[in-house]
């Protein structure tokens, strides 16, 4: 029989210190029954050889100090997982939330997860076509990479991310595939968008949501990626699956951290956010990956708001210097009606040069793709400068490179929601706008690779 | 020794009382999992304890065991081609015993004590020794002799030496000192926050040669000299840092991977044993050391985790090699520093780190040099150090870079603006600078060619006009500048282009030579003075722009290093295309 204390002593936003306390541990869990019966759960921070200051997950609305009873239950968060939760909705702390049973756990997983070994990792090497040019062509997403999509408020990032999770596939293989989903601080209708399309395709047979919205409790969001990702693992690491995890929106989450945070007066770092934000994305993010002789792997996508689409804004900044690359909608190619409006240039991604090339893609990828970043690069420049001086002012190869960087934005960039194009397709409408410039331009491109494709296609 | 009890826990930061035997950063045993910690706070008999894995689980009342010593590694046979955590355990064994996921309390010890090592002695019995005298070099790789040095402090006579197969752990030698008999064996111990000794320190004088362009040509660093390279994120910090281990002319390299990601930590371990060391043709792990605390792993390992890597790379130095630490990034250890600092509740300086981080910063690049170690035989050594720091947003004026900055010499500025453009390595010309050229001006007169200096001087000065024509063409439209003034944009942009843009990942491109740096670099500033004379000439603009050789000079930088001297008829083409044009232009008018 577990003690149950009734020594709420004081009550300070998610908060709760409970006094007068017998071998409590630090991350335990904590259950909080109301004096009407209801149960809430939280989390140790903190424990001290008498007080326990427990962060509460549903928020500390009607508890009282006086008639409270709080439980220590002996163990960290858990998440019991099993294959038939696939196919379901859960709620942020990973109860059934679609109306259906109860899981029949195979086995209870701690949610914070052990650090991966260094040594015991793969390096994500095996092309994902997405289907999607900007991302396929110069931003090349690999199995088991960690990519956000950094966004702002009013841009299709949702839009993108379930083109993503519908169209991605490595080339020539029949694999066991997985998408999991885990929804923080999202509106209804993202939500429903996202269920409604999963719905459609078919992909929710092979589908697990994890769902904290927008109107539920904003502490239970430090909760859901740890959810999210220990199920993942388990799917990729012990059932061999291919899972890709889609997190949204990591700036609610980190927003809920601050108010953990403020709540404890710590001391913020900047904007408010806590000094130990890196470490504790970081604790997220790298839980992406491969294992060394296992077949399954984690590709995570995280999708963040920039607040006032400021890249340098903590949350995008913390998690740049975390993800293996980032995809930056942009705002300008959102006006100018090009779906998907990826801004390529600040886009990167990191383990594109070992995903891509001969065997993987196509031979002249790697030239091709550093071909147009520089034109487009000098084409935008171009561009600027005739907005000064006018287009008279520009030399003649400029006046091209302005031409180009047009022509990439409308033909390259731009395609349908549910336009699927393979690697080939996407590089050859590469090849086909080099083609206006003269040969001597393509200084990024192999002799052997001019010679086979420039003006071939 | 007294039994600490734990009466706080609070995310890596554990307090316990009953500590009345403890000094300050002793390594302690926290709880019966046997978490490792070191004491960073004492008020009475009360002290703070940061604890280097997670605490979760841990609660008041938990026993605390001190050990009494600081912080310490293990120094001997074996570390090359090591991977270690943050306090030196050994990452592949932990595999093996463990899987795939690090647990909790596990104790290994950092180097095998079952692997046999050949001693062969190189001195004799009788023979006096002082401490850092050489007593035997043991082949660790194919690239490495590890020099076992007698330990720091022991001075005497050889009483016994032995000569076959051991282990680090078995004894090798006694000497005889005035205090008595010391056993020595190949396994040494040191506490890693303290410098290990030496005998004088020197002036750096010897570049460090990386094989990268716009470092050795431009900004280079000393062996035995320090650099930082602070840049946003995806400015290319790690592919530099990256670049740098694999290709710099250091013997021993240590590679510290400091709160950042798993999967470069494995890329360097998938890639390094079939790089090829361009001298000497032996993969390229067998001279380097991985120290990895990634993101992931417990936030105080990662304070400790320079510490381990700069005092392995000293014990290295004190066998008289040139070795080079990278550490990527001493940002993330800046905040480890900040985050333990803010649970001692200590009153914060800038952006919240401790008032002490410049000191700290200072105290670890100091750590490099050029010295003469100790040692009858008065070998040098030189420890270079490359750090990278991570910088919120790029903001030049972080405090950690701002610290940075106050002691290092080399500052390789980073620009994501370059970035977008793919101008790898994204080092910005303008900003960036080196304090060693003076220092390296004789080897490179000696040993690359007198007139390099000046051929550095006018490419930078191109680089410099360039700026600030450029600003002029923005107003008044490039079409209202003189020929001179475009032909020098046209070289500008080739030095820029040609010579100063490098492809990591291209198979000929990702290493120069100093050698072909200098041809390059003749080539092109050739290309610009002999097309000055030719404008001078009468020569128009337009012509030199259409140059057929201007697209072998931008080809230049893939060709072999084994067929060199095509640069030389690069070089040869160019002067023939320009004389035909002044004598073709002659004709005309």
């Amino acid at each position: 029989m577990l003690k149950e204390y009734l020594t709420v002593s004081s009550i300070v936003g998610p908060l709760v210190f409970v006094e007068k306390i017998e071998d409590v541990k630090y991350g335990e869990i904590a259950q909080i029954e109301f004096g009407d019966g209801n149960i809430r759960m939280g989390r140790v921070l903190e424990v001290s050889t008498d007080v326990a200051l427990v962060q509460v997950f549903e928020g500390t609305r009607g508890i009282d100090v006086y008639k409270s009873k709080v439980k220590f239950l002996g163990k960290g968060i858990e998440l019991g997982v099993s294959l038939d939760m696939l196919g379901r909705v859960f709620d942020g702390f990973g109860r059934p939330k679609d109306g259906g049973p109860q899981i029949l756990a195979e086995k209870d997983i701690g949610i914070s997860g052990n650090p991966l070994n260094p040594c015991a990792r793969n390096y994500p090497s095996e092309f994902i076509q997405t289907g999607i040019s900007a991302i396929d062509g110069l931003n090349t997403l690999v199995r088991g990479q960690k990519l956000p999509i950094f966004s702002g408020s009013g841009l299709p990032h949702s839009k993108i991310a379930a083109q993503i999770a519908r169209q991605a596939k490595v080339l020539g293989k029949e694999e066991k595939f997985a998408v999991v989903f885990g929804a923080m601080g999202i509106t209804f209708e993202e939500a429903e968008f996202f269920i409604s399309d999963f719905k459609d395709t078919g992909a929710i047979e092979r589908a697990v949501l994890f769902m904290n919205l927008a109107d539920e409790s904003a502490i239970e969001r430090i909760a859901t990626p740890r959810m999210a990702l220990t199920c993942a693992e388990y799917l990729a690491f012990e059932k061999n699956m291919h899972v890709l995890v889609i997190l949204s929106d990591m700036t609610m989450y980190c927003e809920a951290l601050r108010e953990v945070s403020a709540a404890r007066k710590e001391i913020p770092g900047r904007r408010g956010y806590p000094g130990y934000l890196y470490t504790d994305l970081a604790t997220l993010y790298e839980r992406a990956g491969r294992i060394r002789e296992k077949p399954g792997s984690i590709t995570l996508i995280p999708v963040l708001t920039m607040p006032e689409d400021d890249k340098t804004h903590p949350i995008p900044d913390l998690t740049g210097y975390i993800t293996e690359g980032q995809t930056i909608l942009s705002r300008e190619l959102h006006r100018k009606g090009i779906y998907p409006p990826i801004d390529v240039l600040p886009s990167l991604s990191r383990l594109k040069d070992k995903g891509i090339g001969k065997g993987k893609t196509r031979e002249d990828h790697s030239d091709v793709l550093n071909q147009l970043f520089a034109c487009y690069a000098r084409g935008r420049e171009a561009k600027e400068l005739a907005v000064i001086l006018g287009e008279a002012a520009l030399s003649d190869i400029d006046r091209l490179y302005s031409k180009f960087s047009d022509r990439f934005e409308d033909e390259f960039l731009r395609q349908g929601e549910y336009e699927d194009r393979t690697i080939a397709e996407t590089l050859n409408i590469g090849w086909k706008l080099l083609a206006i410039f003269p040969k001597e331009e393509l200084k990024r491109v192999r002799e052997e690779y001019l010679s086979k494709y420039y003006n071939k296609l | 020794m007294n039994i600490g009890n734990i009466i706080k826990v609070s995310g890596p930061l554990v307090v316990a009382d009953n500590m009345q035997d403890a000094r300050m950063y002793d390594v302690v045993r926290v709880s019966d999992k046997k978490l490792i910690g070191e004491i960073i706070e004492l008020k009475g008999d009360i002290a703070s304890i940061q604890v280097y894995e997670e605490t979760e689980g841990l609660g008041p009342g938990e026993p605390v065991f001190l050990t009494g010593e600081p912080l310490s590694v293990e120094l001997g046979p074996g570390l090359i081609q090591s991977i270690f955590d943050g306090i030196q355990r050994p990452l592949d064994i932990i595999r093996e015993k463990t899987g795939d996921r690090i647990s909790r309390g596990i104790n290994i010890p950092a180097l095998d004590r079952s692997r046999k090592w050949h001693f062969k002695p190189m001195l004799k019995k009788g023979e006096s020794v002082i401490g850092g005298d050489v007593l035997a070099e043991v082949e660790e790789t194919a690239l490495i002799k590890h020099r076992i040095l007698v330990p720091v402090g022991v001075s005497g006579v050889i009483e016994d030496i032995l000569e076959g197969d051991f282990t680090v752990v078995e004894n090798i030698c006694r000497v005889k000192t005035k205090e008595g008999i010391n056993n020595i064996s190949m396994l040494q111990r040191w506490p890693v926050r303290t410098p290990r000794v030496f005998k004088e320190k020197l002036i750096p004088k010897d570049p460090l040669i990386t094989g990268q362009r716009v470092i050795d040509t431009f900004f280079p660093v000393a062996k035995g000299g320090t650099a930082c390279i602070p840049g946003p994120f995806g400015s290319g910090k790690t592919v530099v840092e990256h670049q740098l281990a694999k290709w710099s002319n250091a013997e021993v390299v240590v590679y510290i991977g400091c709160g950042e990601r798993g999967n470069e930590m494995t890329d360097v371990l998938m890639e390094f044993p079939h790089l090829k060391d361009p001298r000497s043709g032996e993969p390229l792990l067998k001279r380097t050391v991985l120290i990895a605390n990634t993101s992931n792993m417990p936030v105080a390992a990662r304070e400790a985790s320079i510490y381990t890597g700069i005092t392995i790379a000293e014990y290295f130095r004190d066998m008289g090699y040139n070795v080079a630490v990278m550490a990527d990034s001493t940002s993330r250890w800046a905040e480890a520093l900040r985050e333990i600092s803010g649970r001692l509740e200590e009153m914060p300086g800038e952006e919240g780190y401790p008032a002490y981080l410049g000191s700290r910063v200072a105290e670890f690049y100091e750590r490099a040099g050029r010295v003469i170690c100790l040692g009858k035989d008065s070998r040098e050594g030189t420890l270079s150090v490359v750090g990278a720091v991570s910088p919120p947003g790029g903001d030049l004026s972080d405090p950690v870079v701002q610290a940075t900055l106050r002691v290092v010499k080399v500052f390789w500025s980073l620009e994501d603006k370059l970035a977008y453009k793919r101008h790898f390595p994204a080092i910005n010309w303008l900003m960036s600078y080196s304090l060693y050229l003076d220092n390296i001006e004789g080897f490179l007169k000696k040993e690359i060619g007198e007139d390099f200096i000046e051929l550095r001087r006018s490419a930078m000065r191109l680089l410099q006009e360039e700026s600030e024509l450029e600003e002029i063409a923005r107003l008044v439209g490039i079409g209202s500048l003189s020929d001179r003034d475009r032909l020098t944009l046209e070289a500008a942009r080739s030095i820029r282009e040609d010579f100063l843009h490098q492809h990591a990942f291209h198979e000929v491109d990702t290493y120069s030579s100093f050698i072909k740096q200098h041809k390059m670099l003749s080539l092109i500033i050739k290309y610009y003075s002999e097309s000055k004379r030719a404008l001078e000439k009468g020569v128009s603009f337009g012509e030199i722009a259409s140059l057929k050789v201007r697209e072998s000079i931008a080809r230049a930088k893939y060709i072999d290093e084994h067929e060199i001297e095509k640069i030389d008829r690069i070089s040869e083409a160019l002067s023939q295309e320009i004389e035909s044009k002044i004598s073709g232009g002659g004709k005309n008018a």
